[in-house]
């Protein structure tokens, strides 16, 4: 089956987005295909590169670059809702004038018509918020 | 865009200011609207609130989105299912929802409304019969 998935809540303060990784993980491990996952609300802030959680605690933007590098999920930030919170790639920073940008690994800054094209091609949308 | 035309339903269930769900769930509507795609929203528990007429946020500093609701029919977002049971539990009716219209181009372009009434059984029986379901 092609799952897609949308996180909506933001890594640390709410478990949605460690879940929808184990998620990910288990679909793919069990046959299915998860094409891409959306980022959204403050969904989106778990794709900065420069968080730096204790060492003795998991690292939920690293989790989720190694499985993009691993099993080429398309992780899509949501550009409305990443210039809101802070989040630029390079093309943006540049042409919002900021002197710097964030983007991890495995992540790109693109549109909601991701997520619709996402729910339009998928079996199945899987939502993990709030 | 794409052959496949899906039944999209956008469920709306947080007021309107307080966080920022029900702005970014209009964003999503209004982006979605460019696909073709049979696109409802259910409005139920506070997110009955959103369509409540006469909003006014100059003293909260926010942005007051509320006039994008009518906007909506030029999108061909003409369904807007709001659920009486929510209405009820927070003392408002029908009359203090925002007047929200489109133009039926089967129908000579007659202004129809783009508010129903629905109850909560039917309201599930609405979710149960859509493809995707985006909840904000």
């Amino acid at each position: 089956m092609k799952i897609g998935v949308v996180v909506s809540a933001g890594p640390y303060t709410h478990e949605s987005s460690d879940t929808a990784y184990n998620f990910v993980k288990a679909a793919i491990a069990a046959g299915h295909e998860v094409p891409r996952v959306f980022f959204y609300h403050d969904g989106v802030n778990v794709g900065t590169r420069l968080s730096v959680p204790p060492q003795d605690d998991r690292n939920i933007q690293v989790n989720w670059s190694a499985l993009a590098k691993e099993h080429g999920t398309d992780l899509v930030i949501c550009i409305a809702a990443a210039q809101r919170r802070g989040l630029l790639d390079e093309n943006e920073a540049q042409r919002q004038g900021k002197d710097a940008d964030n983007i991890a690994e495995g992540f790109r800054i693109s549109g909601l018509g991701q997520l619709i094209e996402m729910g339009i091609q998928t079996d199945r949308l899987v939502t993990f918020g709030e | 865009m794409s052959e496949t035309v899906k039944k999209f339903f956008y469920v709306n269930r947080k007021a309107p200011y307080g966080t920022i769900f029900a702005q970014e769930a209009l964003e999503v509507v209004l982006i979605g609207a460019a696909f073709d795609q049979d696109v409802s929203l259910g409005f139920l528990d506070d997110g009955v609130y959103q369509l409540v007429k006469g909003q006014d946020t100059k003293d909260l500093g926010v942005k007051n989105f509320s006039p994008t609701f009518r906007a909506l029919g030029d999108y061909d977002v003409t369904k807007l299912f709001v659920e009486k049971e929510s209405l009820d539990e927070r003392g408002l009716s029908a009359d203090d929802l925002d007047e929200i219209m489109y133009e039926d181009e089967d129908d000579d372009w007659a202004e129809k409304p783009s508010i129903r009434i629905v109850s909560r059984a039917e309201m599930a029986d609405i979710m149960a019969d859509q493809d995707v379901v985006l909840s904000f």
